[in-house]
């Protein structure tokens, strides 16, 4: 995973609450095995309209979403941060996520940023009313900053420290293969197995 | 394991406790053992590579099972899947399950199912375990008193390789649910319970909690009930949802295949009766339901929050004092082609599907057909009854409930997910208005423009008879 400091990129106003993940990436975009190319289902059905904020120039070259509360709701599937980024975002600021969707996007190096709803709806305002602005994300001090306009963030520690050094979980798991091995020898044998014996 | 602790748990933090691997030091997460990893074809092609770019392996296959659910089609499943790129997909994990030594069950095996109906279904759901699956609905298996929970791909593949997961603690709420007498009303049922719950506390009510069902309308409630209230756990946004196992859920397990037996079995019990919340625990949270109050629940929106009891009306957006709410409310009002002030049993439907890992159980089933016994499906009526497993649609033949089905003009399917999500050819068409006995409305979950109410088996069949949202004591 590439680490994460800073990003600056056009900020998109998407002024919706409850955006869940069939919205994000319907189930027909799915089929596929591979991890690339999803940025075609990003918002599929909403793109189909003219004015779907991302049909239109310069949105349409965003890379930092800003979108209403409980963002990434419903569907557990991580193709929705794959669409996102294939997309070419790299930050989505809601003032609620989804529990699922916030630790994919941390899997994946998405940053999800929880911004306060008030300080949302400036952002929403700046952007609408300056299209094209550019927002500055700031990992290492928690900011967000769009023209004149700074608004801190929230997001856990463990999570920013991961984002920052770009840290696979699989291989920090690993280091402690030993306690995992431990508890393994210590679980009650009448447990069950999926393999027929 | 246990830390030997004289403060009062709740039965979350017991189960989270006896899975601790590692405490996490310095804000690390903990490190917590996954007993059971429930694997199906959209969710884990990518993780199989990553293991494989990585070089590693499954560590336990012996705790991991996968089956074929969400691309399956439910007619003509002996011939090979026509849609080529759901076809790729489920050979793509027969391929992987035969790599890295996963059990599988592919289409038309008779333990093939929705993952979450077979995993209980086999005993393979035990109270007091971790059970994962790349899918939101595994909260299902909350009903054995396993914490259960659905997660993304790059965790499939962190599960896969080292059956553990990083996470930290989840708060707890508890959902009190209680009657006069323990009982529902005649007419309502565990679906109407958790979409009441649900229009209750919001889509983001239950974020980050794991929530447990109490009081004495659960504790009456059997296993397949209890299971479709924490199936739609996540719809509240929440992780898990659990109910502490008693008597019920011992009668469910015993004499399952998977199921402990013999000394194992009295052993099992006796840890299994440790697992309830201690008198005097905290919850983060507590929400009371009266249950006296109940009554058939339908969803009018795009979302699972936008509910109301089936006498009411569709609601006028302009009496949202939420400004989110209000505008959420106009949408979903114009794409559901609804008009302020209708009464929600004059709403006419085209198709009514019965089915997915919330209803598709064996009483789901047994209550449909006690509606469709001797009625037929309304004209212009299409309605699919597809049953969670090959299990259940065996035992449902054996009960002669298919013959009472089709008598009545429904369509009897194979087992699969289904219309749920349509990811098979089961969709709505643009325009197209479901009475769905699923779990999500959201806007084109069923099919491109298609419309979902979501709706307990009861007022799907009684719907399915009318043509209009229904409850069964509008028949006569």
């Amino acid at each position: 995973m590439e680490p994460f400091t800073t990003h600056t990129g056009i900020g998109v106003p998407l002024r919706r609450s409850n955006v869940d993940t069939d919205q994000i990436i319907p189930a027909v975009y799915l089929k596929r095995v591979t991890r690339t190319g999803f940025e075609d289902g990003l918002f599929s059905a909403w793109r189909q309209h003219e004015d779907f904020i991302l049909n239109r120039e310069p949105y349409k070259r965003g890379t930092v979403l800003v979108a209403g509360p409980d963002f990434g709701t419903g569907s557990s599937r991580e193709h929705a941060v794959w669409a996102l980024m294939d997309y070419g975002f790299r930050v989505v600021i809601s003032s609620r996520f989804a529990d699922i969707f916030r630790g994919n996007s941390a899997k994946q190096g998405l940053l999800a940023a929880q911004v306060a709803q008030d300080d949302v709806e400036l952002l929403w305002k700046l952007l609408e009313n300056q299209p094209g602005t550019e927002v500055t994300v700031d990992l290492r001090e928690r900011t967000v900053q769009a023209a004149d306009l700074t608004v801190p963030f929230q997001i856990d520690d463990y999570t920013r420290w991961r984002l920052l050094e770009g840290l696979d979980d699989i291989g920090l798991t690993l280091r402690h293969e030993a306690e995992i091995s431990a508890y393994e020898a210590a679980r009650p044998s009448r447990m069950p197995t999926t393999v027929q014996l | 394991m246990a830390p030997t602790t004289t403060r009062p748990r709740t039965l979350a933090e017991k189960v989270w406790d006896d899975h601790l691997v590692r405490k996490g030091e310095d804000g690390e997460p903990d490190l917590i053992y996954i007993d059971l990893h429930l694997v199906h074809e959209v969710t884990s092609p990518q993780a199989f590579d990553g293991l494989r770019l990585a070089g590693r392996k499954v560590r336990r296959p012996d705790l991991t099972v996968a089956t074929e659910d969400h691309n399956v089609p439910t007619i003509d499943t002996e011939l090979p899947i026509a849609d080529p790129v759901s076809r790729t997909q489920v050979e793509t994990l027969r391929r992987n399950c035969a790599e890295f030594g996963v059990p599988l069950y592919p289409m038309n095996h008779a333990e093939q199912g929705i993952v979450h109906v077979v995993g209980p279904q086999l005993g393979l759901t035990q109270p007091g375990m971790t059970v994962v699956c790349g899918d939101s609905h595994t909260s299902t298996h909350g009903a054995f008193g396993a914490m259960a929970f659905g997660i993304g791909t790059s965790e499939v593949e962190h599960v896969l390789a080292t059956q553990t997961l990083p996470l930290r603690p989840f708060r707890t709420m508890a959902i009190n649910v209680n009657s006069e007498d323990g009982r529902l009303r005649p007419g309502v049922t565990s679906k109407d319970v958790i979409l009441a719950i649900i229009a209750k506390i919001g889509t983001g009510g239950g974020q980050g909690h794991v929530l447990e069902y109490r009081g004495n309308v659960i504790d009456n409630l059997s296993m397949e009930a209890r299971m479709t209230i924490c199936n739609m756990s996540i719809e509240a946004g929440a992780r898990a949802g659990m109910i502490a196992p008693d008597e019920t859920t011992f009668a469910y397990l015993k004499g399952r295949e998977r199921a402990p037996k013999g000394a194992d079995w009295d052993a099992a019990v006796e840890a299994w009766r440790q697992l309830r919340t201690d008198e005097g625990a905290q919850f983060d949270r507590e929400v009371d339901i009266d249950a006296d109050e109940l009554t058939p629940f339908v969803t009018w929106g795009t979302n699972p929050g936008q509910g109301l009891p089936l006498s009411e009306r569709v609601p006028d957006p302009a009496d949202f004092a939420d400004e989110n709410e209000r505008v959420a409310a106009e949408r979903a009002l114009e794409y559901m082609d609804l008009e302020p002030g209708t009464p929600l049993r004059d709403i006419k439907i085209d198709t009514v599907f019965v089915g997915s890992c919330t209803n598709g159980r064996i009483e789901d089933l047994r209550s449909v057909a006690e509606i469709l016994d001797g009625r037929k499906v309304a004209d212009g009526v299409r309605m699919l009854i597809v049953p969670g497993s090959m299990r259940v649609r065996a035992q449902a033949e054996a009960e002669g409930l298919d013959k009472i089905f089709t008598a009545a003009g429904a369509e009897w399917r194979s087992a699969g997910c289904s219309m749920c999500l349509g990811m098979n050819p089961d969709t709505l068409s643009p325009g197209e208005r479901s009475a769905s006995t699923s779990n999500r409305n959201f806007e084109g979950r069923q099919g491109k423009g298609g419309r979902t109410h979501l709706v307990s088996p009861l007022v799907a069949a009684a719907t399915a008879v009318r043509g209009t949202l229904s409850s069964p004591e509008d028949l006569s």
